[in-house]
């Protein structure tokens, strides 16, 4: 499967356009990450905890939204873009979608 | 009174630790960046015409920073003041290089030599709850161009 956030992907054809693919996940930061979130509140710096955190939900994401490209015969998605919101405090939604398509 | 004594402590160790760190981070990024200097990274949304690499793919990186005590108290004054929070423009000029570096790591794991459509995210991801964290992540993102001869 190949994942691009370019529509035209040099040296390949689209030969059949199937619609918008998408996947998400809501995710939480557990106690004790927010522990060290605390500590570093004071001093600055990096959320190393956090940075993890998200990547980690980015890539279910995007897992989840291979997966139904994969289910509708896709071998690619193409313009994929990726969506990050907080709905309360102390969840975030990481959401990425793009469009399927079949390349020669 | 005991108050005072914590907050003007928090205060001053948030000063003093929350600058060496930052000015180390400042450090690393420059050279970093120097490091990575030969992997470009374009905005444009299709790969140049000259480059014609057998593979593409996707690549990112993020980072979540946090602004030290000090600051967001001077951040807080300024926004009754109103005007420039420098304190804040440099925690996002942080995370936001610091991002884009690692997406550029990201890349070289690949052998890329150019990455474009780069799309840069900003969210804040404790919006809303204001004794917490004040923190930003910032996502970088683009596509990797494998393998094409450059020039």
């Amino acid at each position: 499967m190949l994942i691009s956030n370019i529509e035209v992907i040099p040296g390949k054809t689209v030969i059949r356009h199937l619609g918008m693919v998408q996947g998400n996940t809501v995710r939480a930061k557990h106690v004790g990450r927010d522990l060290m979130a605390s500590v570093k509140n004071i001093f600055g710096g990096e959320l190393k905890g956090y940075t993890e955190l998200l990547q980690e939900a980015r890539e279910e994401a995007v897992a989840r939204m291979v997966a139904q490209a994969a289910a509708i015969g896709a071998n690619a998605v193409v313009n994929v873009r990726f969506s990050t919101s907080s709905i309360t405090a102390g969840a975030a939604e990481l959401y990425a979608y793009g469009t399927a398509v079949i390349l020669e | 009174m005991l108050d005072l004594v914590v907050f003007s402590a928090l205060l001053a160790s948030g000063y003093i630790f929350g600058r060496v760190a930052e000015k180390r981070h400042f450090d690393s990024l420059r050279r970093r960046e120097d490091e990575l200097a030969d992997i470009l990274a374009f905005s444009v949304r299709t790969a140049p015409p000259y480059a014609s690499p057998p593979r593409t793919r996707l690549v990112g990186g993020n980072a979540v920073m946090s602004v030290d005590y000090f600051k967001r108290v001077s951040g807080a004054l300024r926004s009754v003041l109103g005007g420039r929070v420098l304190a804040f423009e440099t925690l996002v000029e942080r995370a936001r290089r610091e991002a884009i570096l690692r997406m550029k790591e990201d890349a070289q794991l690949y052998g890329a030599d150019m990455i474009v459509n780069v799309k840069l995210e900003t969210s804040s991801i404790t919006k809303g709850n204001s004794n917490q964290t004040a923190c930003v992540e910032v996502y970088a993102y683009g596509t990797a161009l494998i393998g094409g001869q450059r020039r």
